[in-house]
């Protein structure tokens, strides 16, 4: 019988939940890495006992786990004792270094900062890890100082994709509220040269030569709050979302503003309809259905919960503008938790499964595409990302 | 033989106890302590200075001897009573909320 396993990271440690395919009864595994930040948990497609995470701490740094047997134990890539002459240098695995070299063509050194100034790149923390669709040793990092780099040794070492900070706009990236994260990664399932990443506050970009050139994707996106509303960059994209069965459709969850492309990012047109807010930070697809889209709006940027206190998930089942509340099994009184733009997931069992965490420690679970709703946990950690895996 | 006392966190990240014990060689500096623990235990670098520069992580600060020797150079000698290992060099994590 099938299984669905759900990572999730919190502000203090991660979580390993399980379930057998009705997702009725969950075991529940952690603290694993008691204490520290885990931005993002998220396991090998290629094959499910690898698992990545990023753990980070304001006093030491980021670190690097890794799992071979599916999150039971963990070890950080190159970590043990150091090899002999020769061997893989040891304790690289959090070494996220800017690639400056000439050879690459286009060191750069600054970004916008909040006030407007030019302000050099810092690395922060990994926020999103994005293993291959077909190599278990390969894995993408989207980082802040926003960047990606690439692992194809299982984590031990880290190389920028330079070209997408090079590629021009860089001095006008600017931080959102949570930093200047490269906070989404997508890899095309159908095409290993085509990943797709986006910044707060900068927007969505594209590459088509497995990441040695970029351009932004960011045409059709309107916001009001920047100097020119429809820049080629400077958008606070929040999350994308793409059904793998159509790489080219993408959904977007913007600052304000959900949207959506039938044409790879070229071009966005609005879909929020009848959304009560569509402020938000989550939005994926369903594993089966993909015009059917879920997002959890919240109040406003000044008010981080949902609106009227109600914790309401939002389904359209036709791609966008027309959309439906999901309520049954969610709090729907004094309810001010925020949902974070990696804290939703779904699994791809014959009944979709939808997943999201919540800033006051929820994990909701419904096994039925959103239908009705059941707490897994209540009491964690603030939540900051939830992936799933499908088990055989 | 020279002591160092390392944070909780850091603690739990090497697989160690409240103290490590290490062979340094040469004269007993921040640099030369800090480079054999990091030899000793790779998974600690990057958590106590930084990867490229070198430098002391900012919510870190390092004591000995009721001393705080963090804006000292990481090439000055330390106490002799780290040195002889009667005194540990203590590596502390600011109270900085969490």
């Amino acid at each position: 019988m099938s299984k669905v396993r759900v990572l999730v990271g919190t502000r203090k440690g991660a979580f390993v939940l399980e379930s057998d395919g009705k997702r009725e009864k969950w075991e529940v595994s952690g603290p694993h890495f008691a204490g520290w930040e885990i931005y993002h948990v998220k396991g090998s497609p290629a094959d499910p006992n690898r698992i990545y995470a990023s753990q980070s701490s304001g006093w030491f740094g980021q670190v690097i786990q890794r799992s071979n047997d599916g999150g039971k134990t963990w070890e950080i890539p190159g970590g043990g004792p150091q090899p002999g002459p020769g061997g893989m240098p040891a304790g690289q695995s959090n070494k996220f270094a800017y690639d400056t070299s000439a050879e690459t063509g286009k060191p750069l050194t600054t970004h916008q900062w909040y006030d407007g100034t030019q302000h050099p790149w810092e690395f922060k923390r990994v926020w999103h890890l994005e293993p291959s669709h077909t190599e278990p040793d390969t894995v993408y990092a989207g980082i802040e100082d926003a960047a990606l780099f690439r692992s194809t040794d299982g984590g031990k070492s880290w190389h920028e994709l330079a070209g997408l900070r090079g590629h021009g706009t860089g001095p006008k990236w600017q931080p959102g509220a949570g930093g200047m994260c490269l906070h989404t990664v997508i890899l095309d399932p159908s095409d290993p040269d085509r990943i797709y990443i986006a910044i707060s506050a900068a927007g969505a970009f594209r590459t088509d030569d497995g990441g040695q050139t970029w351009r932004p994707i960011n045409h059709g996106l309107h916001s009001q709050y920047i100097p020119d509303p429809n820049a080629e960059v400077g958008h606070c994209v929040h999350h994308i979302a793409m059904h793998p069965s159509r790489p080219n459709v993408l959904f977007m969850q913007k600052h304000w503003d959900v949207m959506r492309s039938d044409d790879a990012g070229d071009s966005w047109k609005e879909v929020s309809g009848n959304l009560p807010t569509d402020f938000g930070f989550v939005i994926d697809v369903h594993a089966h259905e993909p015009e059917t889209i879920y997002v959890v709006p919240i109040k406003s940027d000044g008010e981080h919960y949902p609106p009227e206190g109600k914790l309401r998930v939002y389904r359209s089942r036709t791609g966008g503008n027309e959309w439906e509340a999901l309520t049954k099994g969610l709090p729907q009184s004094n309810c001010y938790v925020n949902v974070l733009r990696d804290a939703m997931a779904v699994d791809s069992l014959d009944s979709c499964g939808v997943y999201f965490g919540t800033t006051g420690g929820q994990v909701y679970a419904s096994a039925d595409a959103g239908d009705n709703w059941s707490p897994i946990v209540r009491d964690l950690p603030a939540v900051l990302s939830v992936e799933v895996q499908t088990l055989p | 033989m020279i002591r160092v006392t390392l944070p909780p966190h850091l603690r739990t990240l090497a697989q160690v106890g409240w103290e490590v014990q290490l062979q340094v060689e040469g004269q007993a500096t921040q640099r030369s302590v800090l480079d054999a623990l990091e030899a000793q235990y790779p998974m600690l670098r990057g958590t106590i200075r930084d990867h490229g520069t070198q430098t002391r992580r900012p919510f870190l600060r390092f004591f000995a001897c009721e001393e705080d020797l963090s804006h000292e150079s990481p090439d000055a000698p330390l106490p002799d009573a780290v040195a002889s290992g009667a005194e540990p060099l203590i590596i502390l994590g600011a109270i900085a909320g969490g």
